[in-house]
């Protein structure tokens, strides 16, 4: 595949919500069991220089996961939610918290929509509503878990000197 | 230096009322006073926060006659935009690895 699709982020100044907007060039089957199969997922969610692990993925209404991102020293990065509906192969709304946060409770929802294009294509829409502005900004700012790694990184440089 | 710059953008786009002003801005351009209209507070408080969203250089002014009217500032509206850079590349990365693992279903499935 030579050409790349954009990824559309918005978020608005002052607001708690952000968006994910991305197309695929394949059919919404299989984009969704891209987002849904364990083995398919740690292929692509983590990353790039860390190692993911499925520490649970419980699938379904109801269900829950905790995936744990692990970097080249050994630290791991873990992130876990509630899953309160997958509606496949159209909709998928769950909550996401990250475990490196010093207080426990800024929890996230998300809401991942996956849309039929003509010409078996997929549009991915994700809405992430955040506990706080603060929250939302926290998020984008640090890139999440590359942020973190890369302040431990920082950390171990100084403590070289 | 541009790093304090930055930081004073995000600091004049804290402002729940400065934020009002650039999105009634973003429609059109407007004078203080037109702009005041919208505010509860007074005008010497609209002032203030147009002073400050000038400073960052949010906003351009033009003289029209006696009117003075503020327009957005595209170029610094996009260091905000540059904020999401490093969130928008963790997303990309993400996805051009999963067009690949797409990719890779797509022939097996044929």
């Amino acid at each position: 595949m030579i050409t790349t699709n954009e990824t559309k982020i918005v978020a608005k100044p002052g607001h708690q919500d952000l968006f994910i907007e991305r197309e695929f060039e394949a059919p919404r089957d299989l984009v969704f069991r891209a987002f849904s199969e364990p083995d398919l997922l740690v292929q692509w969610l983590g990353p790039d220089n860390l190692t993911m692990e499925i520490d649970k993925f419980d699938n379904r209404s109801g269900g829950s996961y905790r995936f744990v991102h692990i970097d080249e020293r050994g630290n791991r990065y873990g992130f876990n939610g509630a899953i309160h509906e997958v509606a496949p192969p159209e909709r998928v709304i769950r909550t996401f918290e990250f475990e490196g946060l010093p207080e426990r409770g800024h929890v996230a929802m998300e809401i991942a929509l996956f849309e039929v294009l003509p010409h078996e294509r997929t549009r991915l829409k994700i809405q992430s509503i955040f506990k706080s502005v603060e929250d939302r900004d926290g998020m984008i700012a640090s890139g999440m878990e590359r942020g973190m790694n890369q302040s431990y990184a920082k950390l171990d440089e100084l403590l070289k000197k | 230096m541009l790093k304090q710059a930055r930081r004073d953008v995000f600091h004049a786009i804290a402002d729940p009322t400065r934020r009002a002003i650039l999105a009634l801005l973003a429609l059109q351009a407007m004078t203080p006073n037109a702009l005041a209209e919208h505010f509860d507070t007074t005008r010497q408080a609209v002032s203030k926060h147009i002073q400050v969203l000038a400073d960052c250089q949010l906003l351009k002014q033009e003289q029209n006659g006696t009117q003075i009217y503020y327009h957005l500032d595209p170029t610094k509206m996009r260091d905000i935009d540059e904020w999401l850079a490093p969130f928008r590349k963790l997303w990309s990365d993400r996805f051009n690895r999963l067009d690949k693992v797409l990719d890779k279903m797509k022939r097996e499935k044929k």
